[in-house]
């Protein structure tokens, strides 16, 4: 044989097995996971309040108030981004202005999240004085997931063939009805599908609700949105590293449902996006 | 007359584009206002505190009498936490992306693209619960060490959650390579791995150091997986073997135990503007190198 191909069948079984090891890695942390966690988990778990020190219960009113969270990103988020991607995308001519917003919405993604905590306790927190809150969180949760909002948004309004905007034109619709009635509804899963991979992110971010929103004990539901909540991932963070003698089968729990929360949330974003690529594509055919 | 009731669509169109414009630039107030808040509140700190003290000081004890706020050991863990990562995810990340991108048969590679966005979900916190668990005693024992969670525990996890970064922009610009370039170095007599490493490589290259800086930018402002893991010691240490404590792990750590409007609250604020300009620089020098994965020819 070919020495070459000697040298060619050596490097392909080393870069698969570079692709193995992070295969493995994936599957080693998810399974364990599983394996672990799927017995702490139960009704009573994930409804009852903690007690005991955090020792006993469920955790049932710390998902609530990741699902606060979430929900308060999702209302802050969503339009700023909507409109944001509309503005570059629809509105934006080609100029230097519009290159420093590129670049502004690629450096925020590059922001650490623990700076955007910074942030969020400087400006939400004590200068507007909405103190550690869900809104301060929300609202720091949204910050971090506008680029990702914008991103996708604009891709979706990027796919929508001009012909459209065209006829829209023609028929005498001026430009934000042709947006709204002609291109938002083309782009609405691709819409959907970036938000959701978004907000799938800030449900299993810790370091900016750290300061803004997080409680260390709170097992009651907030009244406004003035109140703190707990979170899912910074209790588990306090069941790790602040409480003593926590059990195991509580933490493994609490990151299992973490975990289970935020996949969930990406399959469903892969599957909208799926689903409309196969629409779209049976659409193309007729 | 009838042309003044024509206008009320042009006002409100006007209006409304106005309207778009102001959510447009938003990315922009928002950058300029974080800017913002980190210099006003290390304003405040210099001005109690003398920069060069700062930026040179070899120890950080903030509730320590006198109190010390030298970023050294902070930069130093940093810097080692983040230098190690790299090391191991350049080689898997790179690695699988050829693998992926240019390697293995289609459905392979639908298996494995999904697999790695999995990585890229995973919360930082679960990271670095699975670290502790795992990783800390691992390492505890193999070394035979007091205490796992040091330097190495940090790079060995950072690795990872650089990889999804590495792995998807790698392989979008070994994708970008012109397919006419792989004609061209097979028909010369190239072998399939010769064609990959002589002409797909080298063309994509830039695109993959982009990917690189960008894992780089997430490794060096990831929180919490670090700060669970890397043992939380601010001291200057030259092994991986031993705990350390980044700059991130130090706000995370730190801010509830401070005094609002405080120096070490403000102290905080300034090792965070350190962060945001080297995480901005990384990210400037990327994106110069992700515009050329577009224009390979």
């Amino acid at each position: 044989m070919d020495r070459r191909y000697i040298t060619q069948r050596f490097f392909y079984i080393l870069l698969l097995f570079t692709a193995l090891v992070v295969v493995a890695f994936v599957f080693g942390i998810v399974i364990y996971l599983i394996i672990k966690g799927a017995g702490a988990l139960s009704w009573e778990f994930i409804t009852q309040k903690p007690s005991g020190g955090m020792r006993e219960g469920g955790i049932g009113p710390i998902i609530v108030g990741t699902l606060y969270l979430v929900l308060g990103t999702l209302v802050f988020s969503l339009p700023t981004g909507i409109l944001a991607a509309i503005y570059l995308n629809e509105y934006a001519k080609q100029n230097k202005l519009t290159r420093i917003v590129r670049l502004s919405i690629i450096n925020m993604a590059g922001v650490p999240s623990v700076v955007y905590g910074l942030f969020g306790l400087g400006f939400f927190v004590l200068f507007l004085d909405f103190g550690r809150s869900v809104l301060a969180g929300s609202l720091t949760l949204a910050l971090l997931i506008l680029p990702v909002v914008i991103t996708s948004t604009e891709e979706a309004l990027k796919a929508v063939p001009d012909t459209y905007r065209h006829a829209s034109f023609a028929l005498g619709a001026s430009k934000w009805q042709t947006v709204l009635k002609v291109v938002m509804p083309q782009a609405v899963p691709g819409i959907i599908t970036g938000v959701v991979l978004g907000v799938g992110r800030a449900a299993g971010e810790t370091a900016p609700i750290l300061f803004t929103a997080a409680a260390f004990f709170q097992p009651n539901m907030p009244n406004s949105v003035f109140d703190q909540v707990m979170a899912l991932p910074y209790h588990l963070y306090v069941l790790v590293t602040q409480v003593s003698n926590a059990p195991e089968d509580k933490q493994w729990g609490t990151a299992l449902v973490l975990l289970i929360i935020v996949l969930m949330f990406s399959i469903t974003s892969t599957m909208i996006r799926t689903r409309a690529r196969l629409r779209r594509k049976s659409r193309h055919d007729i | 007359m009838s042309e003044r009731k024509f206008n009320f669509k042009k006002i409100k169109d006007y209006l409304i584009s106005k309207f778009v414009f102001i959510n447009g630039i938003l990315s922009i107030i928002v950058l300029g206002l974080i800017l913002a808040f980190l210099i006003y509140n290390s304003i405040r700190f210099f001005s109690t505190y003398p920069v060069l003290d700062f930026l040179t000081g070899t120890r950080w004890a903030p509730t320590s009498e006198p109190n010390r706020f030298g970023i050294v050991p902070l930069l130093s863990g940093s810097a080692i936490v983040a230098f190690g990562a790299i090391l191991i995810a350049v080689p898997l990340g790179i690695g699988s992306a050829i693998y992926i991108g240019e390697l293995a048969p289609r459905a392979v590679r639908e298996i494995l693209k999904p697999i790695v966005e999995v990585l890229a979900t995973i919360p930082s916190v679960v990271i670095g619960f699975v670290g502790i668990m795992i990783l800390g005693p691992f390492i505890r024992d193999l070394f035979r060490i007091s205490t796992g969670l040091t330097a190495l525990a940090g790079s060995v996890m950072l690795a990872f959650m650089a990889l999804p970064t590495i792995v998807s922009i790698s392989e979008d610009a070994i994708n970008a390579v012109p397919d006419k370039y792989r004609f061209a170095s097979l028909a010369l007599g190239a072998t399939k791995w010769q064609k990959t490493y002589q002409t797909v490589v080298p063309a994509a290259s830039s695109g993959m150091f982009a990917s690189v800086m960008l894992g780089l930018g997430r490794v060096v402002g990831e929180t919490m997986t670090v700060l669970m893991v890397t043992g939380n010691s601010p001291r200057i240490v030259f092994s991986w073997l031993q705990p350390v404590r980044t700059i991130t792990a130090s706000i995370a750590s730190e801010m509830g135990q401070t005094v609002q409007g405080g120096l070490h609250f403000s102290a905080l604020f300034a090792i965070g503007l350190i962060l945001f300009v080297i995480t901005f620089v990384i990210n400037l020098v990327a994106d110069r190198f992700i515009s050329r994965i577009k224009d390979v020819e």
